[in-house]
């Protein structure tokens, strides 16, 4: 079984990750859902990326919010269920605030399903943006890595502006 | 790279971007392909190079605008980027799930 994790672009405002897990879905689910779990799979440690806070109201409607650390910067992750029918299926919006306070414009929202076949789990995961710059864009800045460059080049257009 | 981006929120210019991703073309040939007219053309086209998506080629008696190489390299390596976080989150999820599993096997 190849469990290896793909992301590829599809259509123009979709991102779309898969991957296979030797589990039942609804192991899975709960793994991929609850607020304990979450903490301990969320954050990319390897990049110096820690999880601060994982607050999570799994019911439709019901709000979501992982905050994250890099070094002095905080950022987050939010938003809200939009359907839930555990193990197989979770709807869901998310937004990105790379700095506390300050959200992106432009929400995805992100459709999850766990497919359970002999006893392993096919998880696909669709990220739908607005409009195909607003997910090329996150691609651009979204990322925990990418953010401080960002950041940096953003102050320095900035001053720039603010010189002329 | 933000305005990178957000010179493609027209639909016009994202037409453009597509039809040059066939090859060099002059403004006349963009809009008679995509039926615009060749004043709003160079307009786009303006915004586009500003942004950094075309450039110009002069050849003959002609200017052929061209694609750039630059931002999809850019969006090339943003996607690389993206995809290894997924890989390390959905790695960690995995041993998680391994890890109930194997409780769940232990108690039953």
């Amino acid at each position: 079984m190849n469990t290896s994790t793909t992301l590829e672009l599809e259509s123009d405002r979709e991102i779309v990750i898969r991957r296979t897990f030797r589990a039942p879905a609804r192991i899975v689910f709960d793994a991929y859902t609850k607020a304990e779990y979450v903490s301990r799979w969320w954050a990319p440690k390897s990049r110096g990326v820690a999880i601060e806070s994982c607050d999570v109201d799994l019911r439709p409607g019901g709000q979501y919010r992982y905050v994250l650390r890099h070094g002095a910067e905080s950022f987050a992750f939010f938003g809200r269920y939009v359907e839930i029918a555990r193990p197989n299926r979770l709807v869901y919006t998310q937004g990105f605030e790379p700095a506390l306070g300050h959200p992106l414009p432009g929400e995805a929202t992100i459709t999850v399903t766990f497919e359970e076949r002999d006893g392993a789990t096919s998880f696909v995961a669709r990220e739908l943006y607005p409009s195909r710059e607003v997910r090329d864009g996150v691609l651009a800045t979204g990322m925990e890595e990418g953010m401080r460059e960002t950041f940096e080049q953003l102050e320095a257009l900035l001053s720039t502006l603010l010189a002329s | 790279m933000i305005e990178t981006f957000a010179a493609l929120a027209d639909p016009n210019r994202m037409r453009i971007v597509e039809f040059l991703a066939r090859g060099a073309h002059p403004v006349g040939s963009i809009g008679d392909a995509l039926g615009l007219a060749q004043p709003q053309v160079s307009k786009h086209l303006r915004v586009l190079k500003d942004a950094g998506w075309v450039d110009v080629e002069p050849r003959a008696q002609q200017r052929l605008y061209a694609l750039r190489a630059q931002p999809f390299r850019e969006l090339r390596e943003w996607l690389e980027r993206y995809r290894d976080v997924w890989r390390e989150r959905l790695d960690h999820l995995d041993e998680l799930v391994d890890e109930l599993a194997r409780e769940e096997r232990n108690k039953s």
